[in-house]
């Protein structure tokens, strides 16, 4: 009996032997850095390392909510997420159900590449694109586009007004195609003869959308607000960064969690508060995905992502 | 076909608003083209335009004559792309075929390891200071490959499940029947079988490789190990990263045409993408789908 469960066990060696090289990658690049989390209680100093620098207790969350920038980073985080996931999934879909109805099949492929086509290119690329519209000296809006209306030039990357709308039109720009394809995947995915049954009933164009092509992506608008709802303490680092220019004056409507990290991270005797804030964020989004998926989970098992 | 009046002017309409659509994707690129081209003094005159007056190759013949930096940087992008795909396709292909073997043991387990990795980061500070202490990859190739992009854990399920569900375990009973190994059914059956979800993930790999700058922001210093993108970013911040390094120390060293190189370099930063999206449009676009029935 136990030579049989050894020969059986001998058979599958080669298949962990396989395993093992992902494994031990994860383990370094994901399992010790989670366990390094520990630095956030310590006084880090770089001679004795994570482990052996003394312990600091709560000092450094004390010293990180004791300013005003957690606040700041923290209502950045949330509301620029909430306008993404509104603002993309909106026009996504809109998008998404105008490209699945347009009857050339040639059109349709030249829409589709078209939205998706930003969503390849770099965010120091697009930071640059940006740079071309807005830069003072040389920016199209303050060369042709202002004067164009006898408006006054602005000082782009100084003045904080414009950039919530900015931040939200690049990221738009950028990462709608993304939505967009899911939700086509959704509507091929929908039974025709229900769109045919309408007809003969004589509901119109705009009714079949609201009554049958939006209640049935409710499925895949709910696996992709659950995916977002997951990361909504997360942002996308080179969008507040780079596309900015890590402009100082724009701070305060440009700094989120993942930048704070960055900045302190690198300022001197930053260490501290950087890995308080960096652990904040990892918890905080842990509770928000087993929660989110939680209640997915009572709504409708098949949606939840575990 | 045809179409009732109604109809058609939807047709009309939806049209109408996806051209609209179409151009306010593109034309941002355009953009980042037409100014790469134009002269350099009419940039500083008129500022970045889509109209320019005076248009001129200066910006690229600097790239090509005067600045080894750039196509430096252009060669540690390529390398570190091919490498980290190429090691991502591995690693991934590797941990996800055991992990489609159903009577494996422990196979749970270890795709509860990998699943967590989803759930929860250390974050960036602990990662950068294991990375930079114990690893001491700082200003090296490694900095670009290893942190993050080799292998993750949505990309093994992903993989997994197309494994499960597309390759029949008769194959593999027949194959272990004619005296087949594992490795050997890896190799000759799973690859290829495999292929078109190995290209599609290959393919997204390939693109966050290239498009990559966080790594050369955190563990770059050495200017001379600046891939393309750490490079543009650099330069966003100092024009003179690129002279700094210019080789060409002889006498007729040439002007940098500051205004349009920016977008000269960033333009030909993007240029493989524009080239190979139209042939591998639907592999990108599968890519985005499969993902979005879920892992």
């Amino acid at each position: 009996m136990k030579k049989a469960k050894m020969q059986r066990f001998r058979q599958f060696i080669p298949l962990y032997v396989m395993l093992l090289p992902g494994v031990i990658y994860l383990f370094i690049n994901n399992y010790i850095p989670m366990a390094g989390i520990v630095v956030a209680f310590k006084k880090y100093n770089v001679n004795d390392g994570i482990f052996a620098s003394p312990f600091a207790g709560l000092a450094n969350f004390e010293y990180l909510f004791s300013t005003n920038d957690a606040a700041v980073i923290i209502r950045n985080t949330l509301l620029y997420n909430v306008a993404f996931i509104l603002i993309n999934n909106i026009i996504g879909i809109a998008l998404a159900i105008m490209i699945s109805d347009v009857l050339s099949k040639k059109l349709r492929k030249l829409y589709q590449s078209a939205v998706l086509l930003p969503f390849l290119i770099s965010i120091v690329v697009v930071s640059y694109i940006v740079f071309a519209f807005l830069s003072h000296e040389n920016g199209m809006f303050n060369n042709s586009i202002l004067p164009l209306f006898g408006m006054d030039t602005v000082q782009w990357y100084n003045d904080t007004t414009w950039w919530p709308l900015i931040l939200v039109i690049t990221n738009c720009w950028k990462g709608v195609g993304y939505g967009t394809l899911i939700f086509i995947a959704g509507i091929a995915g929908i039974d025709k003869s229900f769109y045919e049954a309408a007809e003969l009933d004589g509901a119109g164009k705009w009714q079949q959308i609201w009554r049958i092509t939006i209640p049935c992506l409710i499925p895949s608008i709910i696996t992709l607000l659950l995916m977002s709802i997951g990361r909504i303490f997360y942002s996308d680092f080179g969008l507040f960064y780079q596309v900015p220019q890590n402009s100082g004056s724009l701070y305060p409507v440009t700094n989120t969690i993942d930048t704070y990290v960055y900045r302190a991270l690198i300022a001197a005797g930053g260490i501290g508060r950087s890995s308080a804030a960096g652990l904040f964020q990892s918890i905080v989004g842990f509770t928000l995905v087993m929660v989110s998926n939680g209640v997915v989970r009572k709504l409708s098992v098949d949606n939840a992502i575990f | 076909m045809i179409l009732s009046k109604g109809r058609r002017a939807y047709q009309l309409v939806i049209n109408f608003l996806l051209m609209l659509t179409t151009l306010i994707m593109v034309l941002p690129l355009l953009l980042l083209f037409i100014s790469s081209i134009t002269d350099e003094n009419t940039l500083v005159a008129n500022g970045y335009s889509y109209f320019p007056e005076q248009l001129s190759l200066t910006a690229y013949r600097y790239i090509l004559t005067n600045a080894a930096s750039i196509l430096r940087a252009y060669g540690i992008t390529v390398m570190v792309t091919a490498i980290g795909t190429v090691g991502n396709l591995l690693l991934v292909s590797l941990m996800a075929f055991p992990l489609s073997i159903r009577e494996l043991p422990g196979r749970k387990f270890v795709s509860f390891y990998v699943f967590f990795t989803m759930l929860f980061s250390g974050g960036l500070v602990p990662s950068y200071i294991m990375w930079t202490t114990t690893f001491g990859i700082k200003n090296s190739i490694w900095a670009y490959i290893l942190p993050n992009f080799l292998l993750s854990a949505f990309n093994i399920i992903l993989v997994r499940t197309f494994f499960q569900t597309s390759i029949p375990n008769d194959i593999y009973e027949a194959a272990k029947i004619d005296g087949a190994g594992y490795f050997m059914i890896y190799w000759k059956i799973v690859l290829p079988l495999g292929k078109p979800i190995l290209v599609t993930i290959g393919l997204f790999s390939g693109l966050s490789y290239w498009n990559d700058w966080t790594n050369g922001l955190y563990y770059i210093t050495d200017s001379k190990m600046l891939s393309i993108q750490a490079l543009l970013n650099r330069m966003i911040q100092d024009i003179q990263a690129l002279a700094a390094n210019s080789t060409a120390n002889s006498g007729a060293l040439m002007q940098i045409p500051q205004v349009s190189i920016r977008m000269a370099i960033a333009f030909v930063a993007i240029l493989p993408i524009l080239i190979i999206y139209p042939f591998l449009q639907k592999y990108f676009a599968s890519g985005i789908m499969l993902g979005a029935v879920k892992g």
